[in-house]
């Protein structure tokens, strides 16, 4: 039985486009077979993210208006033969797609796939409406600022309102030392706030800025970062996962001030 | 410490945010804005006058979250504390 999930947040800039990489390549990692599907039309990104913008050809809006088949429009992962990327077209705007046309793409795609992954566009308009279409649960991101929970909050009723089945909730660029210093809000904040379930907490960590330089998702790394997106991944596939401890900063001050007590 | 303790008196950022969000949430959860809120409040206070007296400036509406009874969810809920002062005798007025 294959699972149609989009990735959405309201606002810009919080972590769709890496979330949405990271998860599909991390299913892919565990065996799955998937395929990741750049809805932002106009500002395409999923494939810079995945390192593939030199092998694509054709694109979402071809597929829709017949100007390829499906399976041409499809690229291959560099690293994971059960991973593709459906790329967004660069000079279209979101009207080139309708809702309906969305639903019908991905039904088709679940006979092939596992996973279907959307990377849904900011905002609530037309793009947001073509990404939430076929999909059967959504992956809600925030980051613990005012503006990304508001946005966020907006969406989780336009997802009910929509009638997609199940919402998560993805905290993502939580930074453990503001928030122990009482200037972040902390991930039980946020929850008590959204009041949905929480399926992942992602650091705020420079190897992400890393991975995404090299287009190569970090996603069951060593990093925090990469751990916390392969917890999330085995929480998808229904397996309870702890939450990771994000507290590292801790232990170096405490080492740092055991330092200064001894002497 | 002392010095610690100075910073500490000033309220963190993070709870200001929680406290800021909290209130915006109620108006955009309601679809409405405080001016409807209060609209709203003056025209519950007039239909409820009719049959009792109540304490006006002890009243207290507000748009919480509550569970569902259908499904395990989190619902709008518009929340109205009116303390009853008296009950207006209408039964007495109509014989």
């Amino acid at each position: 039985m294959s699972e149609v999930i989009v990735i959405t947040s309201g606002k810009g800039g919080v972590g769709k486009t890496t979330t949405s990489a990271n998860v599909g390549t991390g299913l892919a990692k565990l065996g799955h077979s998937v395929v990741l599907i750049d809805t932002d039309i106009g500002l395409r990104n999923l494939d810079v993210v995945m390192g593939l913008e030199n092998r694509i050809v054709y694109n979402l809006v071809d597929v829709v208006e017949g100007n390829c088949r499906l399976k041409q429009a499809l690229i291959k992962d560099k690293r994971y033969n059960n991973l593709f990327l459906l790329p967004s077209a660069q000079t279209r705007d979101k009207t080139s797609v309708t809702p309906e046309q969305m639903r019908k793409l991905t039904d088709e795609l679940r006979d092939e796939f596992e996973y279907i992954i959307l990377d849904c566009p900011a905002g609530i308009e037309q793009g947001f409406k073509n990404a939430i279409a076929g999909a059967d649960r959504a992956l809600v991101v925030t980051t613990p600022e005012v503006a990304a929970i508001r946005d966020a909050d907006r969406i989780i009723g336009l997802l009910e309102a929509n009638n997609v089945k199940r919402t998560d909730l993805i905290v993502n660029r939580l930074r453990m030392d503001m928030v122990k210093r009482g200037d972040m809000m902390s991930t039980d904040d946020v929850v008590d706030i959204l009041a949905i379930n929480l399926i992942g907490v992602v650091p705020d960590d420079e190897n992400i800025v890393i991975a995404t330089n090299q287009g190569e998702p970090l996603v069951g790394d060593d990093s925090l970062a990469g751990r916390a997106f392969m917890n999330i991944c085995h929480r998808i596939l229904g397996e309870e996962v702890p939450l990771l401890d994000l507290d590292v900063s801790d232990s170096f001050w405490k080492k740092l001030s055991s330092l200064f007590k001894k002497r | 410490m002392g010095l610690f303790d100075i910073f500490r008196k000033s309220t963190n950022s993070g709870t200001v945010a929680k406290d800021r969000l909290k209130l915006v949430l109620v108006s955009d959860r309601a679809g409405c804005s405080p001016e409807i809120m209060e609209a709203l409040k003056n025209d519950i206070i007039k239909v409820i006058s009719k049959y009792m007296e109540i304490d006006t400036d002890n009243l207290n509406i507000e748009i919480t979250q509550t569970e569902s009874d259908t499904d395990n969810g989190y619902v709008p809920a518009l929340c109205a504390n009116i303390p009853i002062k008296d009950i207006i005798k209408t039964g007495n007025k109509r014989q």
